[in-house]
């Protein structure tokens, strides 16, 4: 039996595939593209990229896929000049179809699409009903619609003859686009699932496929007249479906299943040879009304499906006869998803490892298997592809919600030792925008060699044991479409060269996120029923220890409230006062002395709207709002000697804060977040009169809690969803943790908080004037701005001076000119205007005196937040998720938008100042 | 469960409603009133009843008083054992107020130890935690910290004061990332049927194939009794 081979998709959207015979896994040949879905045949791969259009990859052969086109050369015989071009007017075109009802001009045959190329020019066919014909294949007729012979007889009043040309495809081995069926007039609608199948349905002819695919508004399209001649199909038809679909199977028989977002699926009946689209729905209902369907995959009589919560399903008694089966079993492990293959064998990606699964035991008699096995090949070009990217998933980090890996590699660093940036190499999607708008010195230059220790460890785990990463590949999606195991096939897939025992790689679940969230739930909940066992009737009973007064002192300085404005030693103290309802209320207290009497502020913590940390000066600083200040733009601002000691007073101030406001753990669904223009995170609780317009309260009179983390836009949803793009463009999602970044110790939630990194470029003008001596130089005029300048002109700005956005930030690169400001620049970067406060234009004329260029340099953070990345490149979740739904797919080759201070949030949105 | 706050919050706030009352023989010289307490769950009989002791001395001669000590249903209650696992192990079946009897006379020598002065209640409770962190860390984490956080952990549990213990407890229930949890868990198994005063074994967080062990497969390893269906309940203290 011939290898076949089996597809999958890992995390990071690149396509591999394993030959049964094999033991490694091969890159996809064509890797130019990165991949969401994939769905196999036998001869072809259809996918989805992540430009959510779909594409096919036709596999290479020894026989070409040839098409032969025709056109009929017809003629009519006129006493003049004899057999002629001129033609009668109820005639045919002289160019036509076989029919003679299409006009067909031979140089009007065009290919079907650029994946075709003419293997010759057009010939004159000289056969005729298998015989040569004389002179140039003419066959003559006494009328068009009639029977032609090849002798030209007294009564021929007209000819024909036969061209020919043939057409090849010429894109094997690689994928082929397929246009989707947009209509101008609306939003494109862009394909999120697809599946191949319907090879098997009886009596068709051979290598007739059915081409199933979902879009992301629901709609169910199936592509027309796709075969093994026609490997692109011919057009998208809609299927009407009763309910929104969202991913759809299709067997090698006549069995399609789809499943929709209520969680319910839907079974195609009537498909047969002649109506390979199948003719009406019925609906079958999840295992359990709580866990929706969230995948499906059929083969030919079985049916495999995964839930909401990750179960594994089998349903019992699916035939061509009942397409919908009887009745659910659970399976054992949780899955992403599964897919069915050749043979009903099976294969899965494991819920927690993403790593693949083989089911074995699968027979004819025994459908549904008998166990999980890993897939443990290696995969071929690991180190090439990657390098020592994936060491920080071998150093034990594993998806769900704590993927570090999102950025393939944290290798490069910078000096302080607890900050990971993201390599140049390893997130092709994220830095392709800035890469070819800055040419490839940038990227090189914008990440110096490693330095710092931690990452140069992680490197080096990575390096030493390269077989961990084979081990530790993170699947997205798999197919077995194409892929032949027989019940006695031996497969090689199971063993890897360094000598794992395949037993260790055996699916174990032990503990799994949902059962620890189901033991996390139960455990909270029995201690509640404790609680209110044991103290709900004596809630009037003494507690033993008296709650007392709480007093942290220390000594910091103050930005005094009156002129000259200058640092002041103070001595602060914070007094918390626990009431007998365990109310907690706490007042500041800054003690200062001025001409030798001691005097004293105090703020009643109640009445703090935000504490914010500022970075931008060489004090450790931090400033603190109530309405009143914010209104007099005046905070309290108090610094600190060390770093350390000013995160001690930022952590307990605002868990002060949040005592006396009673706010606990994560914020609500209905939080509003907002981010500031330095990329720091706020949120706030709405009141429940929030929206009543008698009691609107201004937002500067809401209190913002810090989150730690460093975002250019967040954006909420009321079901407590939140996701945010990092100013490098990474998407990051919020976890549900809270605390991070400079909180410490109580104030976090130690479980859902990881670190992000960010990059952020700053930028700054180099200004020049011209004078008629030296041209332009760096001398400006007295009343000039400053030659190195921000861009306001209004600040100096020089290289040397320029600190990177905040003390948690430090340089990863050098300076380098940025070329992409608006208006453009001349090959230099230079912008020209007759002025400085002008407008600038790319080219010099001669009304200009003055230019500036941009220069940027990026710097990197790196902070501990509640988020956690979102893979880079395609995955079969992004898919999924909420926030992508109905609008457009997020291109891998973003452009990349004007660095800049931008800020927007979830419901509201609102700038701090942090400069006070 | 360290890194929930909620539940760590309801551990530490867990109260069990009490009723004191004073032993009928004590000589007093007016009727002594009972009295009424929310003992915390995670902290010490002795550390917790001062005000019992005022309110019980009051109404006696001071020549009648000698070290107070706490009965419940002819049961010494040892001091040096937790307050939630006192009343989990012997009246957890009984309706609340859990009923406790005071007495000042006839110390039960072979019973109970002697609690002269909060510093030995202090001496007790770090040499508990000593001994977990000997178990976890191999006392790596408690050594080095200082006097002063050590102090801090008492003080928080003296004061009862959650935020002021746990900013040094937490350091205690961390481990390095790239393990799966402790060395050994730190766990005694109590039983009132049984005469050993507890069970306690090394036991690993996680199996040699890898697996995270559960409190089940604990008990089922040390304390096969306890998961029978009719076994007695354990109390059980980490």
């Amino acid at each position: 039996m011939p290898s076949s081979v089996l597809w999958a998709v890992d995390l990071f959207g690149r396509v591999f595939t394993l030959s049964t015979a094999g033991q490694h896994w091969e890159p996809c040949r064509d890797a130019q593209l990165e991949f969401k879905r994939v769905s196999a045949a036998r001869d072809c791969c259809w996918g989805i990229a992540c430009d959510h259009q779909v594409y096919v990859l036709v596999g290479a052969s020894d026989v070409p896929i040839r098409c032969q086109e025709e056109a009929y050369e017809n003629q009519r015989w006129n006493p003049v000049g004899g057999f002629c071009e001129v033609l009668l007017p109820s005639d045919r075109w002289p160019c036509s179809d076989v029919s003679g009802l299409q006009h067909r001009p031979l140089d009007g045959v065009a290919l079907p699409s650029p994946h075709w190329e003419w293997e010759s020019d057009w010939y004159v066919d000289e056969n005729f009903g298998g015989e040569p014909t004389e002179k140039g294949g003419w066959t003559y007729a006494i009328d068009f619609p009639a029977t032609y012979t090849r002798d030209k007889k007294w009564n021929s009043c007209v000819r024909r003859r036969r061209w020919i040309r043939y057409r090849r495809y010429k894109s094997q081995d690689t994928w082929a686009k397929i246009p989707s069926e947009d209509d101008p007039q609306q939003l494109p609608d862009p394909f999120s699932d697809l599946s191949v199948g319907g090879w098997e349905v009886t009596d068709e002819p051979v290598g007739r496929l059915s081409v199933w695919a979902v879009t992301l508004q629901g709609k169910v399209w199936y592509r027309e007249n796709v075969s093994h001649h026609n490997p692109e199909g011919s057009s998208w038809s809609l299927v009407d479906t009763p309910g929104e679909a969202v991913q759809i199977s299709c067997g090698p028989h006549d069995l399609l299943w789809v499943t929709l977002w209520e969680g319910q699926a839907l079974v195609r009946e009537g498909i047969n040879r002649n109506n390979p689209k199948g003719s009406s729905w019925s609906t079958v209902e999840p295992p359990t009304s709580e866990n929706g369907i969230l995948h499906v995959s059929t083969g030919v009589c079985v049916v495999w499906a995964v839930t909401k919560d990750r179960k594994v399903w089998f349903r019992r008694g699916v035939n061509s006869h009942n397409p919908c089966g009887t009745s659910w079993i659970e399976m054992f492990g949780e899955m992403m998803m599964v897919n069915v293959g050749l043979n009903d064998q099976v294969w899965g990606i494991g819920c927690v490892d993403r790593a693949l699964y083989f089911r074995q035991g699968v027979t004819q008699s025994e459908l549904s298997g008998k166990t999980w096995k890993a897939i443990v090949a290696g995969r071929e070009g690991d180190r090439s592809l990657s390098g020592s990217s994936i060491s920080l998933l071998s150093a034990g980090c594993f998806f769900g919600n704590e993927v570090r890996g999102g950025a393939e590699s944290c290798g490069p660093g910078d000096t302080d030792a607890s900050w990971e940036v993201p390599g140049p190499a390893s997130s092709p999607a994220r830095l392709r925008g800035k890469e070819s708008k800055k040419g490839p010195s940038h990227a090189t230059a914008t990440f110096p060699e490693a330095t710092d220790l931690s990452s140069l460890t992680l490197l080096q785990l990575g390096l030493e044991e390269p077989e961990s990463t084979d081990c530790h590949a993170l699947w997205a999606w798999v197919s077995g479409g194409g892929c032949a195991v027989e019940a006695h096939t031996t497969l090689k897939w199971f063993t890897t060269q360094s000598g794992l025992s395949p037993s260790t790689q055996t699916l174990l679940l032990p503990i799994t996120p949902a059962q620890t969230a189901a033991w996390r739930r139960q455990i909270f909940q029995q201690l509640t029923e404790r609680t209110k066992r044991e103290l709900e009737n004596f809630q009037h009973y003494e507690q033993a220890v008296e709650q007392s007064v709480w007093v942290k002192t220390g000594a910091l300085q103050w930005w005094c409230d009156w002129k000259p404005h200058k640092w002041v030693d103070v001595h602060v103290a914070l007094e918390q006062l626990t009431g007998n309802d365990a109310a907690q209320d706490s007042i500041l207290f800054i003690y200062y002395v001025v001409h030798e009497e001691k005097k004293y502020i105090h703020v009643f913590l109640n009445e703090v709207t935000a504490l914010v940390p500022v970075f931008n000066e060489a004090k450790h600083s931090f400033a603190l709002y109530t309405p009143e200040r914010t209104r007099q733009r005046w905070p309290v601002r108090l610094a600190a000697t060390t770093e350390q000691d000013m995160s001690d007073w930022l952590t307990l101030l605002n868990l002060s804060c949040c005592e006396s406001r009673r706010l606990h753990g994560r914020p609500s669904p209905q939080a509003i977040w907002s981010v500031t223009c330095k990329g720091d995170i706020f949120v706030s609780e709405p009141g429940p009169d929030l929206e009543a317009p008698e009691r609107r309260l201004p937002c500067d009179q809401m209190f913002w809690r810090q989150i730690g983390g460093h975002l250019r836009v967040v954006e909420a949803s009321s079901r407590g969803v939140v996701w945010g793009i990092g100013y490098d463009h990474t998407a990051w999602v919020y976890t549900g943790g809270y605390g991070g970044g400079c909180f410490q110790g109580l104030a976090n939630s130690t479980s859902n908080v990881f670190t992000q990194w960010d990059v952020k470029c700053v930028h700054i003008y180099e200004n020049q004037r011209w004078n008629p001596v030296t041209g332009y130089t760096s001398r400006g005029l007295p009343t000039d701005r400053y030659m190195w300048s921000d861009a306001t002109g209004l600040q100096e700005c020089t290289k040397a001076s320029t600190k990177p956005p905040s003390l948690q930030w430090t340089w990863v690169s050098d300076w380098f000119v940025d070329f992409s400001v608006p208006g453009g620049t001349d090959p230099e970067g230079w912008q020209y205007a007759s002025d400085f406060p002008a407008s600038y234009h790319k080219y010099k004329t001669m009304k200009d005196f003055v230019r500036r260029r941009c220069w940027a340099r990026a710097s990197a953070g790196c902070t501990w937040a509640p988020t956690s990345p979102l893979p880079p490149s395609p995955s079969a979740p992004a898919t999924r998720c909420g926030p992508w739904r109905g609008t457009a797919p997020p291109s891998t080759a973003a452009p990349c938008p004007p660095p800049g201070p931008t800020a927007t949030a979830g419901t509201t949105s609102r700038l701090l100042p942090n400069r006070g | 469960m360290t890194d929930d706050k909620d539940v760590l919050r309801d551990v530490w706030f867990g109260r069990i409603p009490t009723c004191f009352t004073l032993y009928q023989d004590e000589i007093t010289e007016r009727e002594a009133e009972p009295y009424y307490l929310l003992l915390p769950r995670v902290s010490y009989l002795t550390l917790v009843t001062d005000k019992v002791k005022k309110h019980f001395q009051k109404v006696m001669r001071q020549e009648d008083i000698s070290e107070i000590w706490f009965e419940y249903e002819g049961t010494p209650l040892k001091w040096h054992y937790p307050i939630g696992l006192l009343f989990d192990l012997l009246a957890s079946s009984s309706a609340l107020p859990w009923n406790i009897t005071v007495h000042f006379k006839s110390f039960p020598e072979k019973d109970l130890l002697h609690c002269p002065s909060k510093d030995v209640i202090e001496a007790h409770f770090m040499s508990c935690v000593k001994e977990a962190d000997a178990l976890k860390h191999k006392s790596q984490v408690i050594n080095e910290m200082q006097k002063k956080d050590h102090k801090q952990l008492w003080m928080g549990l003296q004061n009862d004061r959650f935020d002021q213990f746990w900013a040094i407890n937490r350091k205690l229930m961390e481990y390095p990332a790239e393990e799966n949890g402790f060395r050994y868990i730190p766990f005694r198994i109590y039983q009132t049927t049984t005469e050993r005063p507890f069970i306690q074994k090394l036991f690993r967080p996680v199996s040699t194939d890898g697996q995270l062990h559960t409190l089940g497969d604990l008990l089922k390893e040390v304390c096969p009794s306890a998961v029978a269906p009719e076994g007695n309940r354990p109390g059980l203290t980490c």
